[in-house]
C-alpha cells in the first residue's frame, strides 16, 4: 500500500469550510428541489466535524438524492438501485478507520432496497443514512413510491392511489437502529445538527429528511412539510424506545410530523464486535496458514 | 474398469441418514490416505434434512485417481433401503456386505459374494447400539484389507474430543467387526494394495479447498448467504478468515453477499463471496456494475442441478451461460473452471490473482459432486503460490480513476489516498469517473474495459493436451470441463489401451475463451466429442460461437456424473 492511510480517522480532524468540501459538478436537481437544503446541510456538518475528505467516502444508489456524492469532495461510490446499504456495510467492514455516509431516496431504500434495512440497523454497522424523503420516484418521472401519501395522484395512480405509506421512522425504531432522527431539509440548522450528531454516533444513525419534489409532487411541498413538521418537546427522552414510538404516534394522530433526534442508544457496533471476534481467536495477517493446513492433514 | 486392476477398489456405503454412513466413509477415506494411498470419494445426500438415504463411496488405490470411478466393487449395506437402490449394480463379481439379520432379506444375485454380518444386532448386544457402524467398518477392514492401524488411529483421533468411554467403545465395536468377518470364508478377489509410501497429504473436499486457497490468495473480506451446495465454503472460511484477521459476514441475501463484496473491494480489500446457481443468478447486476466501476472481485459458484430450485443437492454443469453471458448490457468478466481439489486450491489463487490484476469479477465454477468429493492432494506450501496485488496510483501528477492506458488497466487508489479520491460508478463515464453519455467516450470505455481481458490467456497456463505421443491425427479429440475431466483422462487410458487413437483438452480459462489454442487442438483431431452434464450442451454451444470447431456434444443431466465407461462407450459408438 503505497497511500497514506491515517489509524484513526476521528481522531483525524481537518479544518475546512463547508464550501470546500463541494464539489465543482453541475448541477443536477430542479429549481426548488429540497435536496439542495439536504446538501447544503451535509457540507455543514462534514466542516463543523472537520472530517477529512481522503477518509470520507460517500455512498448512494440511484435516484435523484443518489446524484448526490458527485457533488462531495470525497471517495464515493454510486451503486445500484437499493443497494446502497450492502455496498457501505462492505466499505466500512472493510475499513472501519472510513467515515461512511449513505444517501438516497424513499423508493431506493424502502421499496427495492427495503430488504437491507433491518440488516443495516440491528448489525449496528457504524454509518449515517440519509434517507431524502420526498414521497415520490423522481428520475421516472413522478411514480408513487412507498411514502407517497395514498390521496396523491401519480403517473401510475392516475386515479389517485390505493397502498397505505410506511413510515420510515417507525421500521427503524423496531428494526433497531441506535440514533435515529428526523427534519424538514429545507431547515439547514436543524438538518446539519442531525447530521453532524449522527456522524459523531458510534453505530448506525438514521436520519430522515423531508425534502420536497417541486416537479413531481404536488401535495407535500416545501409549505407543507414546513407546517406539518413538529419538534419533539424539548422533554422528550431519546433514550427511550418506546417514548420514541409514543411520540411518533401521537404526532401522526394529529397530523404532524415529529422531528428532531427521536432515538438514541450506544451497542457495540458490528466492526467492534468483528475486531473483538478476531482478538478472540489471536487473529493476525501473520498467523501462520500452516497450522490451518495441518489441520486437513489424514 | 476399476477391476482390471486390484489396487483399485471401490467401496460404497449406504444407509439411512444419520446411521454412521457419512463417519464410516470419511474413516476409511482418512485411514487409507493416511497409510499413503491415493483416495476419491462421491456422496450423495437427500434434500430433506433427517432420514432418507445416504450414500458415501470410497475409491481408494495406489494410482492415481481422477474421479469416483463406474460403479462398486463392494457395496455394504446397513438397511433395506440401500440394499433395494443398489441392486441393480450387483453384477457377478461384486460383493455385498450387509446387515443379517436386519430389517431385509437380500436375494443375492448368481455370482455376487455376500458376507452377512450382524452389525445391529452386535451393537446392540455391546449396549452401544449407535456403533452398528463400527461393526460394519470392522468387518469390512478384514475382508478388504483397509489399513486397520490408520483406522484405529483417526478413529481414536476423532473420538478422542468425546471422552475415553467414548473411544473404547467404538474400538470394541470395530474388533468385533473384525472377529465376525475372520470368521467368514473370503470368496472375492477385492482388496486394497500396500501403498508404496508414505506421502506428505492433506485431504480436503472441494469446498474447503476453494476456502483454503482464499485464504492462501490473501482473502481480507468475505460474505455470503447459505445455499446448497456451496455452503461449505462459508463454514470453512468463517472458521478460518478470523484467525488471518479477515471478515466474514452472513449477508441478508445473495444481492448483498455480492454488495458488500464490492464495497470492501473498493474500500482496498481482497473480497470474494460463494454461491450456488440461484444465488449468482440475483447477483447479475452487480457483476454488471463490478465490471463497469472496474473492481476486482471474485465470486464462487458451486453447481447444482436446475432450472429453478431444481436438484439441490445433485451434480450439474448447467450455469456456464449464465456465468458467461448472466447480465445486462454487454459486460465482460473472467470464468475459470475447476476439475479436482487440487483446482479447486491453485485456480482459486489465479481467480484472485486474475481478479486484481484485471480489475473485474472472476466467477469460479465448481460444481455439486467436487463440492463434497474428499481427494488427497500433496501438502500445499502457501509460500510458493505467487500473488498478484491490484496496480496503485503512484502519486504522481492529477490522478485519473478510469485514465485509457495501452493496457486498459488503469491504477487504482484505496480510500485514504491523499490526491486518490475518485468515485466508482455503474454509470457510463470518463476518465475522471464523472458521467458521460457521449458515443465516441462509451465506445472508447467500452474498448477499454475488453481489451484488458485479451490478455487474460497469458495469465494462466497453457490448456492441456492430452494426447499419446507420436500419435500423429487422433480419431477423435474430446473436449471436456469442470470435473468431467477427470472421467475422461481415465477413459482415455482405457480406449488407449485398446488401441483407439483419442486425444483430450481440458480448458479450465473458459472465457476469454483461449480460441487459438482450441483451434490448434482441433486441427489434431479428425472428429470432436464433448461431453458435459447438462441439457442444452452449453460449452458445446460456446466453442461453436467463438472458434471455427463443430464439436459433436454428448450431454446428460440425470443428476450424477459421467462415469468413464460411459465416455468409453460414446467413443467407441462414433468410432465404430
Amino acid at each position: 500500500m503505497n497511500a497514506i492511510l491515517h489509524p484513526q480517522m476521528h481522531l483525524h480532524k481537518v479544518e475546512l469550510k463547508p464550501k470546500d468540501y463541494k464539489t465543482d459538478a453541475p448541477s443536477f436537481w430542479c429549481a426548488g428541489c429540497g435536496h439542495y437544503g439536504v446538501l447544503t446541510g451535509l457540507l455543514r456538518s462534514l466542516a463543523e466535524l472537520g472530517v477529512d475528505p481522503n477518509f470520507l467516502v460517500s455512498v448512494s444508489g440511484i435516484g435523484c438524492s443518489s446524484r448526490l456524492p458527485y457533488f462531495v469532495n470525497s471517495y464515493k461510490m454510486h451503486t445500484l438501485h437499493g443497494r446502497a446499504g450492502p455496498v457501505a456495510t462492505g466499505v466500512q467492514l472493510a475499513r472501519p478507520d472510513l467515515s461512511v455516509v449513505i444517501t438516497g431516496g424513499d423508493g431506493d431504500g424502502f421499496s427495492i432496497g427495503g430488504g437491507h434495512m433491518p440488516h443495516l440497523a440491528r448489525k449496528n454497522i457504524n454509518m449515517i443514512y440519509i434517507l431524502m424523503d420526498n414521497h415520490v420516484y423522481g428520475l421516472t418521472k413522478g411514480q408513487c413510491s412507498p411514502t407517497s401519501r395514498t390521496e396523491m395522484q401519480t403517473t401510475t395512480t392516475p386515479y389517485g392511489g390505493v397502498e397505505e405509506p410506511l413510515d420510515p421512522i417507525m421500521y427503524m425504531l423496531t428494526y433497531g437502529a441506535t440514533y435515529v432522527a428526523q427534519a424538514f431539509a429545507g431547515n439547514v440548522k436543524l438538518a446539519s445538527q442531525l447530521i453532524k450528531e449522527g456522524m459523531e454516533h458510534q453505530g448506525f444513525a438514521f436520519v430522515n429528511l423531508l425534502s420536497q419534489c417541486p416537479s413531481f409532487n404536488n401535495i407535500d411541498t416545501a409549505q407543507a412539510f414546513k407546517d406539518a413538521c413538529e419538534e419533539v418537546p424539548a422533554g422528550h427522552d431519546a433514550s427511550d424506545l418506546s417514548a420514541a414510538m409514543n411520540a411518533v404516534n401521537a404526532a401522526k394522530q394529529a397530523g404532524r410530523i415529529p422531528t428532531g433526534l427521536l432515538y438514541k442508544t450506544e451497542r457495540p457496533t458490528l466492526d467492534q464486535r468483528m475486531a473483538k471476534l478476531v482478538e478472540g481467536v489471536g487473529g493476525s495477517k501473520n498467523y501462520d496458514l500452516r497450522k490451518i493446513i495441518d489441520l486437513a492433514r489424514p | 474398469m476399476q477391476g482390471t486392476s486390484k489396487n483399485d477398489l471401490i467401496i460404497r456405503i449406504g444407509g439411512e441418514g444419520g446411521e454412521g454412513v457419512i463417519s464410516v466413509g470419511d474413516f476409511i477415506t482418512q485411514a487409507c490416505a493416511h497409510a499413503g494411498l491415493n483416495v476419491y470419494t462421491f456422496k450423495t445426500f437427500p434434500a430433506e434434512i433427517k432420514g432418507g438415504y445416504a450414500m458415501y463411496q470410497v475409491r481408494t488405490s495406489t494410482e492415481q485417481l481422477y474421479n469416483q470411478g463406474d460403479t462398486f466393487d463392494v457395496l455394504c449395506a446397513f438397511n433395506g433401503d440401500a440394499y433395494h437402490n443398489n441392486r441393480d449394480f450387483l453384477k457377478p463379481g461384486t460383493a455385498i456386505v450387509y446387515d443379517s439379520p436386519g430389517d431385509f432379506t437380500p436375494d443375492i444375485p448368481e455370482g455376487v459374494h455376500a458376507y452377512p454380518i450382524p452389525m445391529t444386532e452386535t451393537a446392540k448386544d455391546m449396549r452401544n447400539p449407535r456403533a452398528k457402524n463400527m461393526v460394519a467398518m470392522g468387518a469390512l477392514s478384514v475382508l478388504f484389507n483397509i489399513p486397520v492401524e490408520s483406522l484405529r488411529k483417526v478413529l481414536t483421533a476423532k473420538f478422542s474430543r468425546k471422552g475415553e468411554e467414548v473411544v473404547k467403545g467404538n474400538l470394541e465395536a470395530l474388533e468385533r467387526g473384525r472377529e465376525l468377518a475372520a470368521a467368514l470364508k473370503k470368496t472375492d478377489p477385492w482388496t486394497i494394495g500396500a501403498p508404496k509410501s508414505a506421502q506428505d497429504v492433506i485431504v480436503m473436499s472441494g469446498n474447503n479447498a476453494i476456502g483454503l486457497g482464499a485464504l492462501i490468495a490473501g482473502l481480507d473480506f468475505f460474505s455470503a448467504y447459505p445455499i446448497t451446495p456451496a455452503t461449505e465454503v462459508a463454514i470453512y472460511v468463517a472458521k478460518h478468515l478470523p484467525k488471518r484477521g479477515g471478515t466474514l459476514i452472513q449477508a441478508e441475501d445473495e444481492i448483498a453477499s455480492i454488495s458488500q463484496v464490492v464495497g470492501a473491494s473498493y474500500a482496498g480489500k481482497k473480497a470474494m463471496t460463494s454461491t450456488s446457481g440461484p444465488g449468482l443468478a440475483l447477483m447479475s447486476e452487480m457483476l454488471g456494475m463490478a465490471f463497469m466501476a472496474e473492481l476486482p472481485i471474485v465470486v464462487v459458484d458451486v453447481q447444482r442441478g436446475g432450472p429453478s430450485t431444481g436438484l439441490p443437492t445433485k451434480h450439474e454443469q448447467s450455469d456456464l451461460f449464465l456465468a458467461i453471458h448472466g447480465g445486462h448490457g454487454d459486460a465482460g468478466r473472467i470464468v475459470l473452471s475447476v476439475e479436482n481439489v487440487q483446482d479447486c486450491i491453485d485456480l482459486t489463487v489465479v481467480a484472485f490473482n486474475l481478479a486484481e490484476k484485471y480489475q473485474c469479477p472472476v466467477i469460479l465454477l465448481s460444481d455439486g459432486s467436487l463440492a463434497f468429493s474428499t481427494q488427497n492432494v500433496p501438502y500445499p506450501d502457501p509460500g510458493s503460490y505467487k500473488l498478484v496485488e491490484r496496480e496503485r496510483w503512484n502519486g504522481e501528477g492529477e490522478y485519473q480513476r478510469y485514465l485509457l492506458t495501452k493496457s486498459g488497466i488503469s491504477p487504482m487508489t484505496d480510500p485514504g489516498t491523499i490526491g486518490g479520491a475518485h468515485i466508482a460508478t455503474g454509470l457510463e463515464h470518463n476518465e475522471d469517473g464523472l458521467p458521460s453519455y457521449t458515443s465516441v467516450n462509451h465506445e472508447a470505455m467500452q474498448d477499454k474495459r475488453f481489451r484488458k481481458l485479451k490478455n487474460v490467456v497469458n495469465d494462466i497456463a497453457p490448456v492441456e493436451v492430452d494426447a499419446a505421443q507420436g500419435v500423429g491425427t487422433a480419431d477423435l479429440g474430446l473436449i471436456a470441463w469442470g470435473s468431467t475431466i477427470g472421467v475422461v483422462r481415465e477413459a482415455l487410458q482405457h480406449l488407449r489401451a485398446e488401441g483407439y487413437k483419442v486425444s483430450g483438452f481440458y480448458p479450465k480459462l473458459l472465457n476469454p475463451l483461449p480460441v487459438q489454442q482450441f483451434e490448434d487442438f482441433g486441427a489434431t483431431c479428425k472428429r470432436l466429442l464433448l461431453p458435459e452434464v447438462n441439457f442444452q450442451g452449453q460449452l458445446a454451444h460456446f466453442v461453436r460461437a467463438e472458434t471455427s470447431l463443430r464439436p459433436e456434444s454428448y450431454t446428460i443431466c440425470g443428476g450424477m456424473p459421467f462415469t468413464p465407461e460411459m465416455i468409453v462407450k460414446k467413443v467407441k459408438e462414433i468410432l465404430a
